[in-house]
């Protein structure tokens, strides 16, 4: 489980936009407006943030900057959203994504 | 179609210096670039850079940023972000995604500063959620203060594998070990003692076998190669991990330059594929000039000089500067980054194997293969002296350009002359005042203050502190040696945190006599 860094020996306390909840996987989390998607599932210990079309295979942030798309989910109904680089708003509908979908595999019927 | 004196892509160091510099002479320019904030990859840098006073050392890279966007601000260069360019033609039309339309731009002269990207490695396991790129990590700590995971495996020990393992552990990670394929450690050796003396082990000629685990890493097994990169059976090591951070070097982004038509060339020197440029960055296409990392990997404080010239180039193919400025500029320019393409780590000597420093000193094994330097080593250096009273000890054994601790002493106790790469010496016939400005102005945190014989029986020894909670007076825990191993009880006696040391902060630690060159690192008692 990872967690958000308090206090930082350079940094300081690092700003943050207002506290807002939004929904991953139907569930209500909250994050920080503003900061990444990405930033706010990995603070609340999500890990995986898609399956792969082929092999089923699951992956989560690799670059986070925007490169790989290895991060991408479906938020607000758009599949392929680069949550590293996208900034988190109230209400933010996020679910995981299978192959292109949001759908389970076997919902999909692959 | 808007047309512009000068496009440029890419809003990191390169590409705003060179902004900055054209925009001074009346050209009207726009940066382009793809992310939400401008300033590239210096906004993650919270270390003190290398260098002189002039290349901004021992000011942390997310200051040298902000005061770069703000010199861009005044200088009225325009920024457009959100702004992936994505494509360069003929005739440099430039073609932009902005938000979901492409809009097609026109510039009488174009900078690509795109930067680089990270390169991969990849082993049984690296798909699974956990495996990070080094910059990944970097970016989630530093920018957006959440932490990678707990327990981290780096792979890689260049300066990026040594800087983000430091940053991860300044931020409450611990890094489990690090682990390069190569023989020799490829970084600073200043950067991997900082890491060593805190108790990270380093595996050299070692490599990661298997990222373990079903959907997410839960551990990481490496093995030591041979010569040819071969795995060594029975030489497994499993770490248990829940992180691992490839730090396996940067390729040029030099793509939008290929597509453009310009003359590339496949550099190893240069990290990839390059565009073919003259000294100055102008490729062989008029007008379209290459600056920063994407004409060769190297550090942002050389990106800045670089894209400088760019901007100088720019203003020069376009008749807005004269001769005698232009001239005058890049003379400047040009000496500044000699200065920093000096000693054993410029990129001449990428891949060599220098086995003596300028001054004929043998380099440290021990460094090289573990990355700390071993105690029967460190008195050859001349920064290692023996006298009576606080003194200076400066353990710099490598010939790196960065010479602040020179300025920082008021004393004269330190000399490194003109030549900034220079091993640093501590002159023996000068009075230490105990100020402790040297030891928080070296960007290696390489200096350390000792009274070998502060009576009864005890040495102390003031060493740099850059973590949380800062230990209190009075403090009792180990010292530390150079190789992270507890050496013997010490007790905190003066903790100083001043504005001038700009965020480092100073522990003086009594330990026992005989410890006085052997304990460099303070661990408090649980």
């Amino acid at each position: 489980m990872a967690e958000r860094i308090k206090e930082h020996p350079i940094l300081g306390v690092q700003e943050k936009g207002k506290p807002v909840d939004f929904f991953f996987d139907g569930k209500k989390i909250s994050g920080y407006e503003g900061e990444p998607i990405a930033a706010a599932l990995k603070a609340a210990g999500v890990m995986i943030h898609r399956y792969t079309q082929k092999q089923h295979k699951p992956r989560g942030i690799f670059c986070a900057i925007g490169r790989c798309t290895d991060c991408v989910m479906v938020v607000d109904g758009v599949p392929n959203v680069r949550t590293c680089i996208t900034p988190l708003k109230a209400g933010m509908d996020v679910k995981t994504q299978y192959g292109a979908s949001d759908k389970p595999f076997d919902e999909q019927g692959v | 179609m808007k047309r512009y004196d000068l496009i440029i892509v890419g809003a990191g160091p390169s590409g705003l210096s060179a902004a900055i510099e054209a925009a001074k002479r009346g050209l009207e320019v726009v940066v382009f670039d793809e992310n939400e904030k401008p300033g590239g990859q210096l906004f993650k840098q919270i270390h003190k850079f290398f260098g002189s006073k002039e290349h901004r050392a021992k000011t942390r890279g997310f200051v040298i940023g902000k005061e770069l966007l703000e010199e861009a601000d005044k200088a009225g260069v325009k920024v457009e972000l959100d702004a992936a360019v994505i494509g360069l033609y003929q005739d440099k039309e430039v073609v932009v995604k902005i938000g979901d339309g492409i809009k097609h731009f026109k510039g009488d002269s174009i900078i690509i500063a795109t930067g680089a990207a990270e390169n991969m490695v990849t082993f049984p396991g690296w798909t699974l959620p956990g495996v990070i790129g080094a910059g990944a990590a970097q970016t989630m700590i530093n920018l957006h203060g959440v932490l990678p995971g707990k327990r981290v495996l780096m792979l890689g020990t260049g300066n990026v594998g040594l800087v983000v393992s430091f940053q991860l552990m300044q931020c409450g990670c611990e890094v489990a070990a690090l682990a390069d394929a190569a023989p020799r450690v490829g970084g600073y050796g200043v950067h991997a003692a900082k890491v060593a003396r805190c108790g990270v082990p380093f595996y050299l000629s070692h490599t990661i076998v298997k990222a373990e685990g079903e959907d997410r890493v839960t551990g990481v097994t490496i093995a030591e190669v041979d010569k040819n990169f071969k795995f060594i059976p029975g030489t497994e090591k499993y770490f248990d991990v829940d992180t691992i951070c490839l730090a396996v070097g940067l390729s040029p982004m030099s793509q939008l330059l290929k597509m453009a038509g310009c003359k590339m060339e496949d550099n190893p020197k240069r990290g990839g594929q390059v565009p073919l440029c003259d000294k100055y960055g102008r490729t062989s296409l008029p007008g379209v000039i290459a600056a920063g990392d994407v004409s060769g990997i190297e550090e942002a404080s050389s990106a800045m000089i670089e894209g400088r010239m760019a901007g100088l180039i720019a203003a020069e193919y376009l008749g807005f500067i004269e001769k005698e400025e232009l001239d005058g500029e890049l003379e400047r320019l040009e000496k500044s980054l000699k200065e920093l393409r000096q000693g054993m780590f410029a990129p001449k000597n990428r891949g060599k194997a220098v086995e003596k420093t300028d001054e004929g000193i043998d380099i440290s094994e021990n460094l090289l293969k573990k990355g700390y330097v071993a105690d029967d080593e460190i008195e050859r250096y001349p920064g290692v002296i023996h006298k009576i009273g606080v003194h200076p000890v400066i353990e710099c054994t490598q010939n790196i350009p960065c010479n602040p601790c020179q300025d920082a002493c008021p004393k004269g106790c330190i000399s490194i002359g003109d030549n900034i790469t220079s091993l640093p010496i501590a002159v023996n016939d000068s009075q230490c005042i105990n100020c402790g400005m040297c030891v928080a102005s070296c960007s290696g945190q390489a200096i350390f203050l000792v009274d070998e014989d502060c009576g009864g029986g005890f040495a102390s020894v003031t060493l740099p502190y850059e973590f949380l909670p800062l230990p209190k007076e009075g403090t009792k825990g180990k010292a530390l040696g150079r190789n992270g191993k507890p050496a013997c009880d010490a007790e905190v006696v003066s903790v100083k945190s001043m504005k001038a040391f700009d965020k480092t902060n100073l522990l003086t630690v009594k330990v026992p006599k005989e410890y006085a060159m052997k304990a460099r690192f303070f661990k408090a008692e649980p």
